[in-house]
């Protein structure tokens, strides 16, 4: 279970990075959950979390993205 | 069907790498400048702005007889994009997120634009042709987004988009495919009636439709890829000090200098530049209107044209206000007037009157809507 979910779906560029990025520096350690619904945001969000040290797993379910962040 | 979808996945990821977008910003830098030598204006490669500008006088919107022309790489742009979206699976219809409020976005992006007469794309474009004024109108565009990225980390928002009907999502691409058919035929509906089509000027001025429309259609496909946006290059190294999208812009401007040298178009200056003027606050000013626009509707103006092309209705809005706001600068005399050298004697153009007053208005309408569209806590 994530520490936090972001849902940054139907938010337009860079909401989604923007969002998720205060989340991830709100936490010293854990797992926050992203969900986005275009490959443009996921692709933004991914980018931004690895830039900030963070591993990145992606699901992919009925045309929107779960994107799970672990910082630490 | 599997080595189709991991031809489809190599390609994603090879262009939404940093040398992917690095090669997209080289690629445009080149076509633009190669559409110069093949007819089209001086400088001006490629202007959203300028070619939305034209496109509204073609469909008879304004009556400025100098810039009247139905422009395929605009065209191409959202049709590429369209294409390769339905190819990549990324054709998403979506809309419903403040579509006023991004209309008004896209008219006062083109006053900007017009108030310094080009697009983000053409700032960058003049820069490599020699134009210093450019470096006002891109100075401006960083304090636009600046101002823009301030809103967005203060909760900026224009709420969310929801999935659409496909009808709708298919709605801007087929009006560019029903402008694509009455350039073609070039159709006239009547005497004194549209199309319209300039007799001189930069209307006038035009690569074949062929050779437009393969530029148009190609970059639409590369950028709808990439996400090359020129607006999303400065507020990405702004917020988040990426600057995966600027290594595209910047090499957009050197493959657009450099090629610009090979064919000899580049010459340096700031009076009397090709199809531009050198009132500096008004460069630095109109542009920061049309940054701060961008920055608000979330893409610079052709990026806007490629999410049009994925389904993204609130992103065709923004494409409508632009075009009507380019009508409106020409209807009511708020576009800049290009410097003009006559028997050695410089008259320094820029925006009149009622231009100075649109732009001033226009920061003044972006800037109370990037403080109050917040989300709520």
């Amino acid at each position: 279970m994530a520490d936090k979910v972001v849902d940054a779906r139907g938010l337009s560029c860079p909401e989604p990075v923007l969002l998720a990025k205060q989340a991830i520096e709100a936490m010293s350690a854990g797992t926050i959950e992203v969900l986005v619904e275009t490959t443009a945001s996921r692709d933004n969000v991914t980018r931004m979390a690895k830039y900030l040290g963070c591993s990145v797993a992606t699901q992919e379910a009925g045309g929107e993205f779960r994107l799970t962040i672990t910082k630490g | 069907m599997a080595s189709e979808g991991g031809a489809r996945r190599a390609i994603s990821r090879l262009l939404a790498s940093r040398a992917g977008i690095i090669s997209v910003g080289l690629i445009i830098g080149v076509v633009a400048a190669l559409l110069q030598r093949a007819g089209n204006p001086p400088n001006m490669g490629i202007c959203v702005a300028c070619f939305e500008r034209d496109m509204a006088g073609a469909l008879g919107l304004h009556r400025a007889a100098a810039v009247q022309y139905m422009r395929p790489e605009i065209i191409g742009f959202v049709l590429g994009a369209f294409a390769s979206a339905l190819l990549f699976r990324e054709f998403k219809p979506r809309g419903g997120s403040a579509p006023i409020a991004r209309f008004m976005l896209g008219v006062f992006a083109a006053i900007g634009a017009l108030a310094f007469l080009g697009c983000p794309w053409r700032a960058l474009l003049r820069l490599a042709g020699g134009d210093g004024n450019a470096l006002l109108g891109l100075a401006g565009l960083l304090a636009g987004v600046c101002l823009g990225a301030l809103c967005l980390q203060r909760g900026y928002t224009l709420g969310r988009s929801s999935l659409a009907t496909p009808l709708s999502g298919l709605i801007l691409p087929a009006v560019m495919l029903l402008f694509l058919g009455l350039l073609t035929l070039k159709v006239s509906f009547g005497p004194g009636g549209a199309l319209f089509f300039s007799e001189k000027g930069p209307g006038a001025m035009h690569a074949s439709l062929a050779v437009s429309l393969s530029a148009g259609l190609g970059i639409g496909v590369l950028a709808q890829r990439s996400r090359f946006c020129t607006m999303g290059a400065i507020r990405d190294a702004v917020l988040i000090r990426d600057v995966h999208l600027l290594s595209g812009v910047a090499a957009l401007v050197a493959a657009a200098f450099a090629t610009n040298l090979a064919l000899g178009q580049f010459r340096a200056g700031f009076a009397a530049m090709p199809i531009a003027h050198s009132a500096h606050l008004w460069n630095f000013l109109g542009m920061a209107l049309s940054g701060l626009a961008f920055a608000l509707a979330g893409g610079c103006p052709g990026r806007q044209l490629f999410l049009s092309g994925e389904g993204d209705g609130d992103a065709a809005v923004f494409v409508c206000g632009m075009i009507v706001g380019a009508a409106f600068a020409h209807n009511f005399f708020l576009a800049g007037a290009p410097d003009v050298l006559a028997d050695g004697v410089l008259k320094v153009g820029g925006p009149g009157p009622y231009g100075k007053i649109a732009v001033l208005a226009g920061l003044a309408f972006c800037t109370l809507l990037g403080l109050t569209a917040r989300r709520r806590a």
